[in-house]
């Protein structure tokens, strides 16, 4: 299994930075279309809206299960944003 | 309406005099504070990818060199499918491209975000840092980027995911649930606090927003939608809803519009 491993992981590591350079590293100027150029200014709200609803509803539900007490939940929920802004902006 | 946009001018005017002074320090330093709660989250979630690779027979060592080497959640569990299986390496290279698709965008959006004199050294290193969180707090930069601020934060956030997954393989066990669940709140308060902020200002954007959210819950309740892996769900809403956005609002036109306004 070892060697097998590493060879896996090689092949999975050539793969997934591939893909994160490629990009970056081919496209050097910057774009002068402005469809692509407004559209990759787009990207990032959609990919993030994306991830986070609806999956932060299931981590708040499974919080709200585990504890129970609903304040403590909308309060914990609200200390983790408050801090995860706190750090951000 | 003028002196609004002159106004605009004169702060972007100071932003930019502003941001010539900080250097490479100031945006590691940055990188590394943005960093902590990224790291936060990635502790708890790595401590159940950890579980995973324990009941496939990986080693905390070997599971902890995957993280530090892939830095990738969705990736990762693929990867670890794809061992568990015994499937060829042609199978590894392509279960790996398609799961990790969403950064070939994500790093095309980088590659005009950062100047575009920036070396291929520097290009080639960012491109290690490209995750989900990273990109996210990357984007909400307003001028260009520096690639030291995705290197102070990468500093801090691999390893809150390496140490995340050894401890997550060598104990077998989560994280309390009460903390692990609270930790990993913290990812989404990040996500929010960079897409809301902008969405208050642009209405644009906040119609995006809020129609990704609403096309995302979409695809999870709806059956055959709902069998599409996350992955994919956001490549598809992202190349639909961005594509829309700058077909409908291309950010030049904007611009445009608000100097007709003036005349």
């Amino acid at each position: 299994m070892n060697n097998h491993y590493y060879l896996y992981l090689l092949a999975a590591v050539l793969a997934i930075y591939a893909v994160r350079a490629l990009p970056m590293t081919l496209i050097r100027r910057d774009i002068k279309s402005p469809f692509i150029r407004s559209f990759l200014h787009y990207v990032p709200y959609v990919t993030l809206a994306v991830m986070t609803f609806p999956a932060i509803l299931s981590t708040a539900v499974v919080l709200a299960y585990v504890d129970g007490n609903l304040f403590r939940v909308a309060i914990g929920a609200c200390v983790m944003v408050y801090l995860a802004e706190f750090f951000c902006i | 309406m003028e002196s609004t946009a002159n106004k605009k001018e004169n702060t972007q005017i100071m932003e930019e005099k502003f941001s010539e002074k900080k250097g490479n320090k100031f945006w590691y330093l940055k990188g590394l504070r943005d960093g902590i709660p990224i790291a936060m989250g990635y502790f708890a979630v790595s401590f159940t990818l950890g579980i995973t690779m324990k009941n496939t027979g990986i080693t905390p060592l070997q599971g902890a060199i995957m993280s530090m080497t892939m830095l990738a959640s969705a990736g990762q569990y693929a990867a670890i499918t794809v061992i568990a299986a015994g499937s060829g390496y042609l199978e590894m290279v392509i279960t790996t491209l398609i799961v990790n698709l969403r950064y070939l965008l994500m790093s095309c959006a980088l590659s005009q975000k950062v100047d575009s004199k920036t070396g291929i050294g520097h290009r080639l290193a960012m491109s290690y840092c490209i995750t989900d969180e990273i990109f996210g707090a990357a984007s909400l930069v307003e001028e260009k980027l520096n690639p030291f601020y995705s290197y102070g934060m990468v500093t801090v956030a691999c390893p809150g995911w390496t140490i995340g997954t050894f401890l997550g393989v060598a104990l077998g066990t989560i994280l309390p649930e009460r903390l692990s669940n609270a930790m990993g709140v913290a990812l989404y308060g990040m996500f929010l606090a960079v897409i809301i902020p902008p969405a208050r200002k642009d209405k644009v954007i906040a119609c995006v927003v809020v129609l990704s959210m609403a096309a995302s819950c979409v695809f999870s309740i709806v059956p055959g939608l709902k069998e599409i892996s996350s992955g994919f769900r956001i490549i598809i809403l992202t190349l639909i809803i961005a594509g829309i956005a700058a077909y409908v609002k291309p950010i030049a036109q904007t611009q445009g519009e608000e100097g007709k306004e003036h005349e």
